[in-house]
């Protein structure tokens, strides 16, 4: 299966035999086919540009009809507006920091646990991964009514601690790595050995540099998940407290009025930004993890 | 390095104990040597994977087991009374009633809003963006980037597009009284409007990475058998794709079984009941948060996951069986 599903020219064109009788009817299909695909990327992409267009209309030419398909005055401070007097910055902050415990908490759990799974040998080693799989079936819906006790009882309740230490360790994560590791070589082992590398050299020099791309496609998946989740961030701050993530801080930022519209609008964008850079950069391991289960 | 292949020699430890290699681990033998080794490799092995099982434990394993628990015991009414002790009593009232069974239909509603169209869509789209053409690959950037939006973007962007002053439905004369996000005839569609648009992406990847594994020779054959698109989608690529559009089918219902965060950034928990809206997630949560009524909440939970659990299981047979083709 490749992983660059996204880039890799997929299908060959067919050599027919009557290669010159056919051509008037391929150019026919296809420009039908750039029809088709320019139609769809027009509907997907609709509401994104309405939302920066919007973003950057006065009020008054928000409600003027028909409305405006460019923003001919653009209103910049919108954006101001929302990114200090709508907290976007420490919403941003939040949702970056929280991110960033809860990255590098999974790579690190998963590369440890993920390292004895592949390569030493200990009682009860299938049953713990079992075990490690097993929480890919308990869902955050059915364990957030206790961990909010948890949390609580901790004093952990609005915190980064309490926003973050849940999600520091990954069944998928932990899966995903133990593959790649075994894709390494016996014969690089045993040579590391005979090399005189003890095994957290042997992780660090020779087992994770070589499972980079899966360290990557972890990386961007928990990324993702991070930034975007939304029901554990707004139980664990109450919603309405300073610790607001992007997330949490959009619903906040929702106003009903027109006039505030453009600001809450420009929040999105703000908001959608650092993941459609994140797509642009790292397309190749989104998709590689996004597909780890779906496809081998 | 890889002309190493026998068995590796007994070296002196240079770190003192975590030295051996997985090789020697498996060698057999009752040697004392051998035995302190193994127990060394267990120990460094247990050690490695304390932090992530210290994690599951107390946050995915307490919390799981302790539902059961939670759903033994009923909260009064009358705020501030501690919860009691109450059995199995409480389970049958609280799944019978209507509050609940109202938002498992709503849910299950959503469900068939969100799954059948999310799929279709999400195939059409791999299928056109399935040919050799230049700047395919901008195409593809585009079908799949709704996979990184989040609820509260996705919610923010429709509930602006579907404002009843602003923007194009005015314009088009598309007024409905109350607007649609009002409605309870319109909020659910919106909600899976949002839905929809959020899973296309993964929808998008999924299909295209299927038909990516069907052998091109197949259709090209087809073709030149002079079957047209419509009968060769329909008779070879949904066949040949099922597995894939079974596989995006699961997942897209999971999806759906937990998407609430469009109703409450929209709609919010004092309107979800009235415009049937009130999804089971949001139903546990403003039990938990609202009512204060964990027992219930941790016994709607527990219905939720076993339907998530099916699902799951579902899910894994299918990739079993789509790993054991792989190889």
């Amino acid at each position: 299966m490749p992983t660059d599903v996204l880039e890799s020219p997929v299908s060959v064109p067919a050599t027919p035999v009557t290669a010159t009788a056919r051509r008037p009817r391929r150019r026919l299909r296809t420009i039908g086919s750039y029809t088709l695909l320019t139609v769809g990327a027009l509907i997907i992409l609709f509401p994104i540009y309405v939302t920066i267009v919007n973003s950057l209309l006065s009020p008054d030419q928000l409600v003027h009809q028909p409305p405006p398909l460019f923003p001919t005055n653009p209103q910049w401070h919108d954006y101001s507006a929302a990114w200090n007097g709508g907290q976007m910055s420490q919403y941003v902050t939040t949702s970056a920091i929280m991110t960033a415990i809860i990255v590098v908490g999974q790579l690190v759990t998963s590369v440890l646990a993920a390292y004895a799974f592949a390569f030493l040998t200990f009682p009860f080693k299938r049953t713990l991964f079992a075990l490690c799989l097993a929480t890919l079936m308990i869902p955050l819906e059915v364990t957030f009514i206790t961990n909010l006790d948890t949390i609580t009882s901790l004093h952990w309740f609005n915190t980064y601690a309490g926003l973050s230490i849940p999600f520091l360790a990954t069944g998928f994560g932990i899966f995903l790595l133990r593959q790649a590791f075994l894709q390494i070589p016996r014969d690089l082992q045993e040579a590391a050995q005979l090399d005189g590398y003890g095994h957290f050299k042997f992780m660090l020099r020779v087992a994770v540099p070589l499972a980079r791309p899966s360290l990557a496609a972890l990386a961007v998946f928990s990324f993702l998940g991070a930034w975007n989740q939304y029901l554990w961030p707004l139980v664990s701050t109450g919603g309405t407290t300073p610790l607001n993530t992007v997330q949490i801080g959009l619903k906040q930022l929702l106003g009903t009025q027109v006039s505030t519209i453009p600001v809450s609008l420009a929040g999105a964008v703000i908001a959608f930004v650092p993941l459609v850079i994140l797509l642009l950069i790292f397309q190749k391991q989104l998709v590689r993890s996004l597909t780890a289960g779906a496809v081998k | 390095m890889t002309a190493v292949t026998t068995a590796p020699p007994v070296v002196p430890d240079p770190l003192g104990g975590d030295g051996a290699g997985a090789g020697a681990a498996r060698d057999a033998g009752g040697s004392s040597v051998t035995r302190s080794r193994r127990r060394k490799q267990s120990l460094l092995a247990y050690l490695l994977i304390l932090p992530a099982m210290m994690l599951f434990g107390v946050f995915s394993f307490y919390p799981f087991l302790r539902n059961f628990k939670l759903m033994l015991y009923e909260t009064p009414p009358v705020p501030g009374l501690p919860p009691h002790y109450v059995g199995l009593h409480q389970i049958i009232p609280t799944i019978t009633s209507t509050q609940f069974t109202q938002s498992l239909v709503t849910t299950l509603f959503l469900v068939v809003l969100v799954v059948p169209i999310s799929l279709l869509a999400g195939l059409g789209l791999a299928v056109a963006a399935h040919r050799k053409l230049k700047g395919m690959a901008v195409y593809r950037v585009i079908f799949s980037s709704t996979v990184v939006s989040s609820v509260a973007v996705a919610s923010v962007v429709f509930g602006t597009l579907l404002n009843p002053v602003v923007g194009l439905l005015p314009w088009l004369g598309i007024n409905p009284n109350p607007p649609a996000l009002e409605s309870s005839t319109w909020a659910l569609p919106a909600v899976a409007l949002i839905t929809i648009w959020q899973f296309l992406g993964l929808s998008f990847i999924v299909m295209l990475a299927g038909l990516q594994s069907v052998p091109d020779e197949l259709l090209e054959a087809a073709r030149i058998d002079g079957a047209g698109p419509w009968t060769r989608f329909w008779r070879m690529t949904v066949p040949l794709l099922s597995p894939t559009i079974f596989f995006a089918g699961v997942i897209s219902t999971i999806y759906a079984f937990q998407a609430f965060g469009a109703i409450d950034i929209l709609i919010g928990s004092q309107n979800a009941v009235r415009l049937h809206t009130n999804v089971l997630i949001y139903n546990i949560i403003n039990t938990l948060q609202i009512e204060n009524n964990a027992g219930a909440a941790a016994i709607m939970s527990t219905v939720l996951f076993l339907i998530l659990l099916v699902l799951t299981l579902l899910q894994i047979r299918l990739l079993e069986r789509r790993v054991s083709y792989a190889n």
